[in-house]
């Protein structure tokens, strides 16, 4: 068994700093199963919030030598060996204590973006008939776990602060999971240029980057909504196609 | 949208935790970049060697005009300035499709003005405007380029098979092939790929709808272009080299450095 190093963000909104705690590795072990061997050996006050231990519910979020990432699913083997591992809270959201950050304000985000609104049943009892290739495209954004690490990692809130401006790539997938479900009938294009800020994304493609779901974000969501975007308010001639082409 | 009422920490110009060498993805960008418009402008300038038997260099295609040699419109007219070379007339249509693409955006972005220098890496300016306004907001012009982009196909295209057709002394023109012909297929290929993969055409095909049950052709088609998609970074890549050896090639030819190797 080999000992590990693990320098770890301890602190309030007030102060923080790095602290080295050193613990046992083993084979197969992931970084979430050292701060629980940390916590229990030497600092049982660590602050870590985690959940599921299995990459599904999102709550273990945190910053692994730099990079964005769920403590469950990261590998200590994957790890550069022998050396020093950095564990920081997400930086987009305001810190609580030590790994754990409040990402409440995602939860209000949300609550802006419009419900789903299936058009009128296709059957006399209530229920709706669609093919599995009209869904095909929207199944691969329900898999996101609100993990918040493409929020995390996105320079418009990590490094610009947008948060009033900018809804952030997760509900740019979520905006795309319902814009683009075919039964749904809402509108949601004008929301996601104004309010949601969709413009200030310059697809630098980190949240793809980051996300553990693998969810393609910036290519088969935002560039897609960016698209849709530029018909309603950039394209003069496919406005013109939409008025005489009927509904999508 | 709601707020954030916590001051968040302001992160430092390349200040980051990570220890991967986060900064060579975007040297090499830069580098590749700048090294090809360098070229690009040089050869633009140039106004000769751009073309040598039946081969044409795909940045002087479509020949408007030239002083020499077959042209669309014959010889430059009295209004077009003497300093100007023919490929400038045209370039900015390729170079205003790549400038504009989804792909070279983000690449350059990061590789020339740091915003951000790489992924989780502080950035140098505390202001932001991104695309949603003034200057940026031009960028959605995007698809009016690719309409142009494809027309562009289909000049190369010709231009491949123009260049299967050698005259002899006495004009008549016989059917060959030199490895100039299939550098000028391989490079029009390689735009084809790159152009047929372009977000925008992903979206005219198909992307705007939410149904493609009983359209099966436009089915096929936004597959098709998803496909080429997913690979839109490795054709952005490899058609930008192919466009320069082309060029390339054609130019050392004519310039007599090295001779075209004739298969057929
Ligand atoms: S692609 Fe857009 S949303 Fe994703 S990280 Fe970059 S700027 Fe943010
Ligand atoms: S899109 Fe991916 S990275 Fe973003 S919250 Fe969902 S699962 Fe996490
Ligand atoms: S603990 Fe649930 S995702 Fe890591
Ligand atoms: S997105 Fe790259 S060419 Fe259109």
């Amino acid at each position: 068994m080999a000992m590990g190093t693990f320098k770890v963000w301890r602190g309030d909104r007030e102060k923080g700093e790095f602290r080295e705690y050193k613990t046992d590795v083993s084979e197969g072990m992931v970084v979430l199963d050292a701060v629980h061997q940390i916590q229990a050996e030497s600092a049982i006050d660590l602050a870590a919030r985690w959940n599921c231990k299995a990459g599904k519910c999102g709550s273990c979020s945190a910053e692994i030598n730099g990079m964005p990432k769920l403590m469950c699913m990261t590998q200590i083997a994957d790890l550069p060996p022998g050396e020093t591992v950095t564990i920081e809270p997400m930086k987009a959201f305001p810190l609580i204590r030590d790994l754990v950050t409040d990402v409440s304000w995602n939860y209000a985000v949300k609550k802006t973006i419009k419900k789903f609104s299936p058009r009128k049943p296709d059957a006399p009892d209530g229920t709706w008939r669609m093919q599995q290739e009209d869904i095909e495209r929207v199944q691969e954004f329900r898999k996101c776990i609100e993990c918040f690490l493409c929020q995390d990692v996105c320079h418009v809130l990590r490094d610009h602060h947008q948060h009033a401006e900018f809804m952030g790539p997760r509900f740019f997938v979520y905006t795309a999971a319902l814009d683009m479900q075919p039964l749904d009938t809402e509108e949601r294009i004008e929301h996601l240029k104004g309010e949601g800020g969709i413009g200030f994304c310059n697809i630098t493609k980190c949240c793809t980057k980051v996300c553990p779901e693998e969810i393609k974000i910036t290519d088969n969501a935002i560039i897609p909504l960016k698209e849709r975007v530029v018909d309603e308010f950039y394209d003069p001639i496919k406005k013109l196609f939409r008025v005489f082409g009927g509904r999508r | 949208m709601p707020r954030v009422d916590v001051p968040l920490a302001r992160l430092k110009f390349a200040q980051t935790q990570r220890r991967d060498m986060w900064w060579v993805a975007p040297l090499v960008v830069f580098t590749i970049l700048s090294s090809f418009i360098g070229y690009a402008t040089w050869a633009a300038l140039q106004n000769e060697h751009y073309s040598w038997g039946p081969y044409l260099s795909p940045f002087y295609s479509p020949l408007l005009f030239a002083s020499v040699g077959k042209s669309w419109f014959g010889k430059p007219p009295g209004w077009f300035p003497h300093w100007m070379s023919p490929a400038m007339l045209i370039l900015g249509i390729p170079a205003g499709f790549r400038l504009t693409c989804y792909y070279y955006r983000g690449a350059y972005y990061k590789a020339f003005w740091a915003d951000p220098p790489s992924c989780a890496v502080g950035e140098p300016r505390k202001s932001y405007l991104g695309e949603r306004s003034f200057p940026l907001v031009i960028q959605n012009v995007h698809r009016y380029f690719l309409y142009l982009a494809i027309i562009f196909i289909f000049i190369l295209g010709w231009d491949v098979w123009e260049a299967m057709w050698w005259p002899d002394a006495s004009g008549t023109r016989h059917f060959g092939i030199g490895l100039g012909t299939l550098v000028l297929a391989l490079n029009v290929g390689l735009i084809a790929s790159y152009t047929l993969g372009c977000h925008s055409l992903r979206h005219l095909v198909g992307g705007w709808m939410d149904r493609f049950s009983g359209r099966p052709v436009r089915k096929a088609a936004y597959d098709c272009v998803s496909c080429l998609n997913r690979r839109h970074m490795l054709f952005a890549w490899c058609s930008l080299f192919a466009v320069m050896g082309a060029d390339l090639y054609v130019r050392l030819c004519s310039m007599g450095v090295i001779n075209d190797w004739r298969i057929i």
